[in-house]
């Protein structure tokens, strides 16, 4: 911790700690909390609260000050939990707090193996209900409980005289029995928060895990139960007894059927690639419920109770259920599962993406969850082909795309250029996959696009076109698409000269810095004159963007033609130094000529941050490499910078050299030379809003909210 | 109050509702369904449909018509929702004897009228040479194949009314304006209101004085073209007649319109041609609204777009000339001023072009690929005949069904088989179930009268609970031909007092501000309204031959002001007692004696009037 912050904290606590103190709002303590969470990553916690006895004061303290707001109670709790996270910090707070403090309360034997504040953090943050509305609460809660506290797990329990430490004083049995109780007290809303929280922990008693894993999928085994007509997979709806309260939940109105089922699928989707996730994590089963919650949405599910046919009426066309399950259902491709299972999700989402009544949003959530399953869907064994199974989805599939990518609305049309983008980023060397896309119309489709009045559809299609183009797909190999072929460079060149949105002419030099990189035939055909021709539509933008990203192919330029840019992993294995293609002098020659140091040497005095950085760090790069080879130092010995130094008013002002490439390779090297980069590297680092970001800002933000600061009163009159 | 269910087509109803001694039919809609019983009407000879074998081109068209339920004479006036609706109004103004009148919308009237006119010339440009009625013979119609011996009451399919009929018919239409109030021979008054489904489409309000009937068809809550729909008239009422729903229930009208533009953008790259079934007026014109926006940002501007109809051109015309019954944002534009529609420039830049037939100008300026939209969407009959055969053959081009009224695969039979593609888009704008059940929230109607359908789920889909209408109490549901008594009583009736009479009379004030008067007058009714007038003056009493008793307490008695309500003036009562029949009373704390010298039957009654008020305390 700073000097200028250390000082700053005593006053600050004792502002926390006093009622009648305005205290800033809600995120400053947020933003307070963030600041001590990296300053005890930094330093050890224990030597923090011996540094500052303010803290374990304030920690003492709160929980004895009446009417002290919630938002400090519960910041305060918070920060206990940080500082416990460290074991001897939480001995010493047992030790050194006060007999209300929260640690103290805390069984020494109860201390948990993982940090107490990675799952106070996890149940308290979602936890977050109103207490004073419920009657359950009143009697425990008093006037002053905070609106997320560890007092809300307990209370629907039987009411007790208000406790000092809310959960930890329990005075019958154990923290985990509370819990426990907590469980199987709170109702389905609260229940999935909590049961999520217990879930992440890795060491809890196995018995607790099973129980909130239960209360977790209670909704879905609801779903499942009231739609299958034969006994389902097994695993989901075991052991998971009818819970009368998740069931009246789902029927009472559509909003908390919505709601519960909403956040069960992203409770589930939150754990499912946690290592930590219940074992044997029921895959299958949840793969059906997915299904069959999706298939109430579109109306296609048949009901097998009275349940299931008033879950039909509920669900049907509720694009936030929709929304939710083919999150979980993207997620779910990466478990291992049968191949009919494969089959089922592929078939539901094809349904989804054909559906005309399938809304944009929902659709792009379709797409996101068939290019998981796609990419995840298992590969013959020894065979470089796709499984038996995608050839037919695909011949499925793009007659789908095409519709889409014909779709009046235009987040429609975006979302399905970047699924047919993702795709063949992941695919384009599968033969089948190859086979299905030229033999549909997409990529013409996907050409015409890049006409489109939306902009950000241009930008799409420019990426997509890219893509394919990379790996020959744009256009059918016959003869009559001969000129589509080649003319697609001019075609994005045309839009990063004319395009009025800045969008379509970023993504053109994306797709130009990727064809470079990775020899694209129209960028290795003519290379130079192929970077000339872009850095000088790029320094032209008005766009920052563009011109960064300009930088950015400057930079795939430059490694091509001196090698590429050393690894400063410390660790990594030296490679020895990859003799330069050509001779230095030929390769700097080759940089002037293609207008480089033009470019570089203006965007170093862009006014807008980013760039100039950027630029600062290729010029670096360029010199460092250059240092490399003292041959050419030896050769020359004073070069004439005159040209260089004449040009460089003019670069300030932003001006190209006219005609770009003139300069004498020496004396742009001198030129470099003389310029104090690192300087201004370390000036650009900066950024402009630093000096209010900082945590002593924040502090004397909050002092002043409290009026610690303000040292005159008097004088405002 | 009854209801006389006289279709059972629940967006095409006909409905007759006796309320107060007025007969008034609501909406006759027609149902052409019938028509896919029969072989395409071919624009040129066809030699495919004409080499058929068996029953070949001998019937044409015939529609169903009502049975026989209500004698259609009695019927005063017909309400019509909107254009769809009035399609039966010759067969019911002109061979039935009805001598009323019909009310409807000027839009609904002028729109009405081109439909009707494009039907009866897609019927008479294709006269038939002969023609066969025999087979609705009950014996023979069994013989024949299914599905035409399964159809019900052929005897009553009509041949399709002429020009002349339609005429006589609309002359029997009287305009009317949203929200305007129209006396019915004093007894009811009935309104139209905006339903936001079509231009002029409305919904109506029947009312009398104590009673509220509304009559709910074809709504839309959807913002198209037409004047957005006026909900908060339709509050209070005690019956609400709901017909007209969507028809699809399940598809939603955005989605279809992209499905459309989608597949009409795909096939038309290809080099294919799509053709649009569809009726002259309504829903096309926001599918041009949204072809102006797309087919530009598609990279389709030079598709030309073709709309095909004897009626075409004053469609497209009198869309443009309706500013008031639009939607605000197209009236706001009449002041700019700009067409209200953008179908307005396409036809100015040359991309839409209408012609009244495929014959004469169309087909110098044919090009292909082209959209087509032309009639009629049952493809029995209309130039789309005409275009199914000459673009069936290929699978580049696409037949788009956007008009739900007929089953698409029954529509596309006869042209079997078929290489075109087909592509369903129904887009219905009516109200949805969901809709509805706000809408009902929010009017809270104290009964709700609906068609059958409407109270279960649709067959296709047994288990969706949520399409049908939930309400409380439950809809009463009718089916065609079935006479519906509606739930409620009329209780009360205005009457009006003429002013000298009012004046005589002297209010009592029984309670702050409520008074009462008694009142001795005559009742005149006419034209179902009351008047209370003054009695004629008595005769003068011829003297005194009547009368029983010369007395000189009369004038006393007269001064007693009849009784109206409160306690009763015990001194007075008995005062006048003890005068007028010699009777003593003595009332004192806890008894009361009645003395009668000569009358035993007075004292006993008084005796039992007094135990019989001792008994109510």
């Amino acid at each position: 911790m700073d000097p200028e912050c250390a000082q700053l904290l005593p006053a600050l606590c004792a502002v926390l700690v006093d009622p009648r103190q305005p205290v800033a709002d809600d995120t400053c303590l947020e933003k307070l909390l963030d600041w001590f969470k990296t300053v005890t990553e930094g330093e050890s916690s224990v030597v923090l609260l011996q540094e500052h006895p303010c803290l374990v004061e304030l920690l003492s303290h709160v929980l004895k000050v009446q009417d002290l707001s919630s938002g400090v109670l519960s910041f305060s709790l918070r920060l206990a939990g940080t500082f416990a996270a460290q074991e001897n910090c939480f001995q010493y707070l047992q030790v050194r707090s006060t007999p209300s403090s929260p640690c103290r309360e805390t069984p020494a034997c109860l201390w948990p193996r993982r940090p107490v504040s990675s799952w106070c953090t996890s149940w308290l943050c979602p936890c977050e209900v109103e207490p004073r509305g419920s009657p359950a609460c009143r009697g425990v809660t008093g006037p002053r409980v905070p609106r997320r506290s560890w007092i809300t797990l307990k209370s629907p329990c039987a009411p007790r005289p208000p406790p000092s430490s809310p959960v930890f004083s329990s005075s019958d049995g154990s923290l985990w029995e509370t819990v426990a109780r907590a469980l199987s007290c709170l109702g389905p809303t609260h229940m999935g928060p909590l049961a999520l929280g217990i879930l992440k922990l890795e060491h809890c008693p196995q018995a607790l895990r099973t129980q909130a894993f239960q209360v977790l999928l209670q909704p879905l085994a609801c779903v499942l139960k009231a739609t299958v007509q034969a006994p389902g997979p097994p695993g989901l709806l075991d052991g998971t007894a009818d819970d009368a309260t998740t069931v009246d939940t789902l029927l009472a109105s559509k909003s908390s059927c919505a709601g519960l089922l909403c956040r069960t699928l992203a409770h589930l989707e939150e754990l499912q690639p946690l290592p930590q996730r219940p074992s044997p994590w029921p895959q299958a089963s949840l793969l059906g419920a997915t299904v069959t919650v999706l298939r109430l949405c579109d109306g296609s599910a048949a009901p097998a109770s009275s349940v299931g046919g008033h879950l039909c009426g509920t669900l049907a066309g509720c694009v936030r259920v929709q929304r939710a399950a083919l999150d979980f259902l993207g997620t779910l491709s990466q478990g291992t599962g049968p191949q009919e299972l494969v089959t089922q999700a592929l078939a539901v989402l094809l349904e989804c993406l054909e559906s005309p009544g399938s809304s944009p949003t929902v659709l792009k959530k379709a797409f996101q969850a068939t290019l998981r399953w796609l990419l995840s869907s298992p590969k013959t064994p020894g065979c470089s082909d796709l499984g038996p199974l995608i050839p037919q989805f695909l011949r499925e599939l793009f007659p789908v795309l095409q519709k889409r990518l014909c779709h009046p609305c235009w987040e429609v049309r975006d979302s399905a250029l970047e699924f047919l983008t993702q795709l063949s980023r992941h695919w384009g060397g599968q033969a089948d996959f190859r086979c299905a896309l030229l033999a549909s119309e997409v990529p013409q489709l996907a050409l015409q696009l890049l006409q489109d009045p939306e902009s950000y559809v241009r930008a799409s299609a420019v990426t997509a076109m890219g893509q394919l183009s990379s790996q020959g797909l744009h256009a059918p190999t016959s003869p009559e698409h001969a000129e589509a072929r080649q003319s697609l460079f001019l075609e994005l060149l045309h839009i990063l000269s004319v395009d009025s949105e800045g969008f379509p002419r970023r993504a053109v030099m994306q797709v130009f810095t990727e064809w470079l990189r990775d020899g694209h035939a129209d960028a290795a055909q003519d290379t130079e004159q192929f970077v000339a021709t872009v850095l000088q539509a790029a320094s032209r933008d008005l766009d920052w963007e563009v011109r960064a990203q300009g930088l950015e192919l400057a930079l795939v330029f430059l490694g091509q033609t001196l090698g590429p840019p050393r690894t400063h992993c410390p660790y990594a294995v030296a490679l020895p130094e990859v003799a330069p293609a050509q001779p230095l002098t030929e390769a700097l020659r080759a940089l002037c000529h293609v207008g480089l140091f033009d470019f570089a040497f203006c965007a170093l005095f862009d006014c807008d941050r980013p760039v100039a950085q950027k630029s600062c760090d290729l010029l670096l790069f360029l010199r460092d490499k250059i240092a490399s080879y003292s041959s050419l130092r030896e050769a020359r010995g004073s070069p004439n910078t005159a040209s260089a130094e004449a040009t460089l008013p003019r670069w300030r002002a932003g001006e190209q050299a006219q005609p770009p490439g003139d300069q004498e390779p020496e004396a742009v090297l001198a030129m470099l030379r003389s310029l104090d980069l690192e300087g201004l590297r370390s000036t650009l680092a900066e950024s402009s809003d630093h000096v209010e970001k900082s945590p002593q800002s924040l502090l004397q933000d909050m002092l002043a909210t409290g009026g610690f600061l303000q040292g005159d009163e008097a004088d405002c009159y | 109050m009854k209801l006389y269910c006289l279709s059972g087509h629940p967006t095409l109803p006909c409905n007759v509702l006796k309320f107060k001694s007025t007969t008034i039919m609501l909406d006759c809609g027609l149902d052409m369904t019938s028509t896919l019983n029969f072989l395409p009407l071919p624009l040129v000879q066809s030699p495919r449909l004409s080499n058929l074998p068996g029953w070949s081109l001998k019937d044409g068209n015939a529609f169903l018509d009502k049975t026989e339920l209500i004698d259609l004479s009695t019927v005063d006036v017909i309400l019509i929702s909107n254009y769809h609706c009035m399609m039966a109004l010759p067969y019911i103004t002109e061979h039935t004897g009805f001598t009323g009148t019909v009310y409807a919308t000027e839009p609904t009237v002028q729109i009405g009228r081109l439909l009707m006119e494009e039907l009866v010339n897609f019927i008479e440009r294709v006269p038939k040479a002969q023609s066969a009625s025999l087979w609705k013979n009950k014996d023979i119609q069994r013989l024949l194949p299914s599905p035409l011996k399964d159809a019900v009451e052929v005897s009553t399919w009509r041949r399709c009314y002429t020009m002349q009929e339609v005429n006589s018919a609309l002359s029997k239409i009287q305009l009317v304006g949203y929200s305007q109030k129209i006396e019915l021979f004093g007894a009811v008054q009935v309104t139209p209101l905006s339903s936001g489904y079509a231009l002029g489409s409305s919904n109506w309000i029947i009312q009398s004085h104590y009673e509220k009937v509304s009559y709910v068809s074809g709504s839309s809550l959807l913002t198209t073209h037409p004047q957005p729909m006026d909900q908060a008239s339709l509050k209070n009422s005690d019956v609400l007649v709901l017909t007209g729903l969507t028809q699809i229930p399940t598809a939603n009208p955005d989605g279809m319109v992209g499905e459309f533009c989608s597949n009409l953008a795909l096939t038309v790259r290809n080099g294919g041609n799509v053709l649009v079934p569809c009726y002259p007026s309504g829903v096309i014109y926001d599918l041009l609204e949204c072809l102006y926006q797309y087919i530009d940002s598609a990279g389709l501007s030079s598709v030309p777009l073709y709309f095909i109809s004897p009626v075409a051109n004053s469609s497209l015309e009198f869309s443009q000339i309706f500013a008031e019954w639009l939607c605000h944002n197209k009236q706001s534009k009449v002041y700019l001023p700009e067409p209200p529609f953008p179908h307005a420039e396409l036809i100015q830049t040359n991309k839409l072009k209408h012609y009244p037939s495929i014959h004469g100008d169309f087909s110098n300026d044919f090009r292909q690929p082209c959209v087509v939209f032309t009639g009629h969407p049952s493809l029995r009959f209309g130039d789309v005949v005409h275009f199914m055969e000459l673009w069936g053959k290929s699978s580049l081009n696409t037949v788009i069904f956007t008009e739900p009224d007929f089953s698409y695969l029954e529509a596309l039979a006869p042209y079997q088989p078929l290489a075109m593609k087909c592509i369903y888009c129904p887009i219905d704008t009516r109200l949805n179930f969901i809709q509805v059940s706000k809408l009902l929230k929010e009017v809270q109607p104290l009964h709700v009268v609906c068609p059958e359908q409407y109270t279960q789920p649709p067959p296709a889909q047994s288990h969706r609970m949520d399409l049908m209408i939930d309400c409380q109490p439950p809809a009463m549901s009718y089916r065609r031909a079935e006479v519906l008594a509606l739930p409620f009583k009329r209780r009360y009736e205005k009457i009006e007092i003429m002013p000298e009479l009012a004046d005589s009379l002297v209010p009592m004030e029984i309670k702050p501000g409520i008074s009462l008067a008694t009142v001795s007058a005559v009742l005149h009714t006419k034209d179902n309204k009351h008047l209370l007038q003054p009695p004629p003056r008595p005769a003068q009493p011829t003297s005194g031959k009547k009368r029983k008793r010369v007395s000189d307490d009369v004038p006393d008695c007269k001064v007693l002001k009849p009784l109206l309500s409160g306690s009763i003036p015990v001194e007075q009562f008995v005062q006048t007692l003890e005068k007028e029949a010699e009777t003593l009373i003595q009332i004192e704390e806890d008894s009361t004696h009645i003395i009668c010298d000569n009358d035993e039957m007075l004292r006993v009654r008084l005796r039992d009037l007094v135990l019989k008020f001792l008994q109510k305390f």
